[in-house]
């Protein structure tokens, strides 16, 4: 009953999207808005009518009906109720519903806003948002429907089918599967939906800027209206990619974060050209160039998405993310095919309106500066997509499937990165235009010194990497840049209002909340290359058999084994319980509990380190095994990670740094404080209408 | 590369040679840096019974392979993180493996054909939690002289139980 009902609804919402994509094209050709209102009330009616189907899904799953196939397949009696819920997205049909409803929810949002200033774009905007919206619909009833249950047809053999075949008999299984253990973390419920916000939000930008196309606007008022969704976009997808690694690195018991895996890449790309977008469209706004440019990077960002979406699953490339595989190939590539056909017809169309109104004049000036991050960004793509797909190349060309591995993708992007880096710390002091390299040297030469005192200091203190040297002192240098400049806006604002120093770096970043935002994430990036440089330059590891009060030392600490306990937990696990002491430099400092749980319904066991984390590092540990009779002897793996814990932080950072740029920005200044207030109310309600 | 004439519109002479200049050598830059790299890196990913072919060329070479892990062969030395396991040939091919019915099952075939080249294997490290019986061992590392394959990295894949989004283990 309740899956006819959620089949039903999806189909509706099919025929609905079909719908107004079909009277949103004809009422622009006959210039009859009824026709297009006709359109929005489409695309809006699809939002009610997935989540009747994403929440038929849930009581499925919640009431345990395992006699369809996609609960069997996710859930079991043993899970708690809020991991039955988020089993909504534990597969792929599910996860497929998910990024449909979050699709449709979207561009519902968009439609809802006012449009008078845009009346011609609004028509061809839900068009790409409802033909990307059908093809997810198609998709899912087609090859990845959740509702099909399992059925014992009149000759004997088990089957699996939406619609109970003829003389057949369902089939009720007493219990399901379950979730893969090794998915039971918080990280891992949050991070595939942050990653599908991400993924949907750059659906938006991408139909407004095809809408641009289309409608043969020259101006930015695509980007101005999007340039929102942009933000919001790229901080779900970064927070879905750093919450990835942050499960990785929890759960995996290797001591890592990123495996450059086709997965991991597929994810990873879009964020990459999502992220060079970012920066070249304020080029456009500020001074009318890259025109071309920014419409190619999000008409690539778009791509990806899709490929990011489906590459895996298409069983074209093998990953170790054993991704269930479908026959939604052939048609996914036949979509992306088309929709870069499409696309690049129109921007060919469309070239020459997208002429720059100017040109670049001076090597150091800001756009100068865009322009060559754009360029090291689209490099990591290149390496990242070189990468992922040269064992189909190599065996195209050779016929033997070669592969490269992560050393592969870390020298290639290393001098990328640290190039990225060295703009964070310079771009932001170029000035618009024209910048020579006496504004940029005496804007610093003070975070230069410190950056120096820095390096001196860890020369020192014994470092001797030179990849450390190169990336801690770039990331002192722009860290020290940006400080400087936040304490310049300041001070020059404290002098001439009079307002306190606290006062005027609030009021200062809430004026240019963009400026000062897009500050705070570089600092975010920053903080987490510094994590990341920790562990990559500084990891250091042991493993050792124990006997009770015997003890072992890493990176200045010393690990004691105390004991051991074994005992069954009632949610269905076998834990292997630890106890193990840690002292640094004869202090004690507590205790830690590595652990391995047994589930037994799905046979597994799961390995969960103990963790010590500070500022300066982790020490991690990992039990191996122990002697089961005696409980004597146990072994252990220990890992002592330097500064890991600036990438998490770092990624709080962005998040906090993107609502800053994110929030509407006051307009004008205005001299007196209490309109001041007023005016911002008002502005920001009229922005928040945009 | 298409890039910098996109981003320089109308170049008048001279003002924009130098961002011409100046964008190829970075591209340039990116695109050696890819080649160099490549050949470096590269590895190739073999199944079992092309390693055996091919030993004696491989030999001391960093490559990839994929095989079925045989349960009863997983032997592990706690005190020195020694580990001993066999894997059994299967398709490299993900259209051969679909094929003949799927992943798991293909494996299951595996472990139980004793016709199939078998290689023994030796890593040193933590056994993954995900190591066991008709799994698939995704290695890297080297063959040595003694016909046996050095891992250095180790990654699982178990189908049977999980078809859905079933993650890595590494090392």
């Amino acid at each position: 009953m309740i899956s006819n009902l959620g089949f039903g609804a999806l189909i509706i919402a099919f025929i609905v999207s079909l719908y107004g994509i079909v009277t949103a094209i004809l009422g622009q050709r006959k210039n009859n808005f009824q026709l297009v209102e006709s359109a929005r009330s489409a695309m809006q009616l699809t939002f009610p009518l997935i989540t009747i189907t994403a929440i038929s899904i849930i009581i499925l799953l919640v009431r345990g009906n395992y006699e369809v196939q996609y609960v069997y397949n996710v859930t079991s009696n043993a899970m708690p109720t809020y991991l039955k819920i988020t089993a909504l997205w534990g597969g792929q049909s599910g996860s497929l519903v998910f990024w449909a409803w979050l699709m449709s929810a979207f561009a519902t949002a968009v439609t809802l806003r006012k449009w008078d200033r845009d009346r011609d774009l609004l028509p061809w905007v839900i068009v790409v948002s409802l033909i990307t919206l059908a093809f997810f619909l198609i998709m899912i009833i087609g090859f990845e429907n959740p509702f099909r249950r399992f059925w014992f047809s009149a000759d004997g053999q088990e089957m699996v089918a939406m619609f109970q075949p003829a003389g057949s008999q369902l089939i009720t299984p007493q219990d399901g599967r379950g979730l893969n253990p090794l998915l039971r973390h918080p990280g891992m419920i949050i991070h595939p939906p942050m990653l599908y916000l991400g993924f949907v939000s750059f659906v938006i930008p991408f139909a407004f800027g095809m809408a641009a196309l289309i409608t043969g606007r020259k101006d930015d008022r695509w980007i101005r209206l999007t340039r929102r969704w942009t933000l919001v976009a790229w901080m779900f997808l970064s927070i879905g990619l750093v919450l990835g690694s942050r499960w990785a690195y929890d759960v995996l018991g290797w001591g890592g974060y990123w495996a450059w895996d086709p997965v991991e890449n597929a994810a990873f790309m879009p964020w990459l050209t999502g992220t060079a977008f970012l920066h070249s469209v304020m080029i456009q706004e500020k001074r009318g160039l890259f025109k071309r440019w920014n419409v190619i990077l999000i008409i690539m960002t778009y791509l990806l998405v899709i490929l990011g979406t489906f590459l895996t699953r298409s069983g074209v490339l093998s990953s170790v993310h054993a991704f269930a595989q479908s026959a939604i190939g052939p048609l996914f590539f036949v979509f992306i095919a088309i929709t870069m056909l499409v696309s690049i017809a129109l921007l060919i169309t469309r070239w020459g309106d997208l002429a720059s109104e100017g040109q670049m004049t001076s090597l150091l000036s800001r756009e100068s500066l865009f322009l060559i991050n754009n360029l090291l960004f689209v490099g990591i793509l290149a390496v990242v997509f070189w990468g992922t797909v040269y064992p189909l190349i190599s065996e195209l060309l050779t016929g033997q499937k070669v592969t490269v591995g992560p050393p592969f993708y870390e020298r290639s992007t290393g001098p990328l990165f640290a190039g990225l880096l060295l703009l964070m710390g310079v771009a932001p002091l170029s000035a618009w235009g024209h910048s020579t390299w006496k504004t940029l040297g005496k804007a610093m030469w003070k975070p230069a010194i410190a950056t120096l005192v820095v390096l001196i200091g860890m020369a020192i203190g014994g470092v001797r990497n030179p990849g450390a040297f190169l990336g801690l002192g770039l990331s002192a240098f722009v860290i020290f840049i940006t400080l400087y400049e936040f304490w310049r806006g300041m001070r020059a604002r404290h002098k001439r209002s009079g307002e306190n120093y606290l006062e005027a770096l609030i009021k200062l970043a809430g004026r240019n909340r963009r400026r000062y935002g897009g500050y705070i994430i570089h600092l975010s990036v920053v903080l987490m290359a510094i994590g990341i440089l920790g562990i990559e330059v500084f990891q250091t590891e042991t493993q050792a058999k124990l006997a009770q009060g015997e003890s072992v030392s890493l990176g200045g600490y010393t690990v004691m084994y105390k004991s051991l306990a074994e005992f069954d937990v009632n949610d269905g696990r076998n834990v292997a319980r630890a106890v193990v002491d840690v002292y640094k430099d004869g202090k004690y400092l507590g205790e830690l509990n590595p652990r391995r749980d047994y589930y037994y319904d799905s046979q597994q066991p799961m390995t969960i380190p103990g963790v010590r984390s500070t500022l300066e590092d982790d020490l991690y540990i990992i039990l191996v095994n122990w002697e089961q009779i005696s409980s004597r002897g146990a072994t252990f793996k220990i890992f002592h990670n330097p500064l890991i814990n600036w990438l998490w932080i770092g990624g709080i950072v962005l998040i906090l740094g993107s609502f800053i740029a994110a929030w509407p920005d006051a307009e004008k200044e205005v001299p007196v404080a209490v309109s001041n207030k007023r005016k911002n109310q008002k502005t920001q309600t009229a922005a928040s209408t945009d | 590369m298409d890039e910098v004439n996109v981003l320089n519109e109308t170049p008048k002479k001279g003002g924009q040679i130098k961002f011409l200049i100046g964008g190829a050598l970075i591209i340039a830059a990116i695109v050696l840096l890819i080649f160099t790299n490549t050949k470096a890196g590269a590895q190739y990913f073999l199944t079992v019974d092309e390693l055996i072919d091919r030993q004696d060329e491989m030999m001391g070479k960093e490559v990839r392979i994929s095989g079925a892990v045989l349960g009863d062969s997983i032997d592990y030395n706690t005190d020195t993180l020694v580990l001993h396991f066999s894997v059994a040939h299967v398709p490299g091919d993900n259209k051969d493996i679909e094929a003949a019915g799927g992943l798991a099952f293909v494996l299951h075939q595996a472990v139980n054909d004793p016709s199939l080249n078998r290689i023994p294997v030796e890593y040193v490290g933590v056994m993954p939690d995900l190591l066991r019986d008709e799994a698939q061992a995704i290695m890297t590392g080297k063959m040595g002289d003694d016909g046996v394959f050095y891992a250095e990295e180790l990654l699982l894949k178990c189908p049977t139980k999980y078809e859905e989004a079933v993650p890595e283990q590494s090392s």
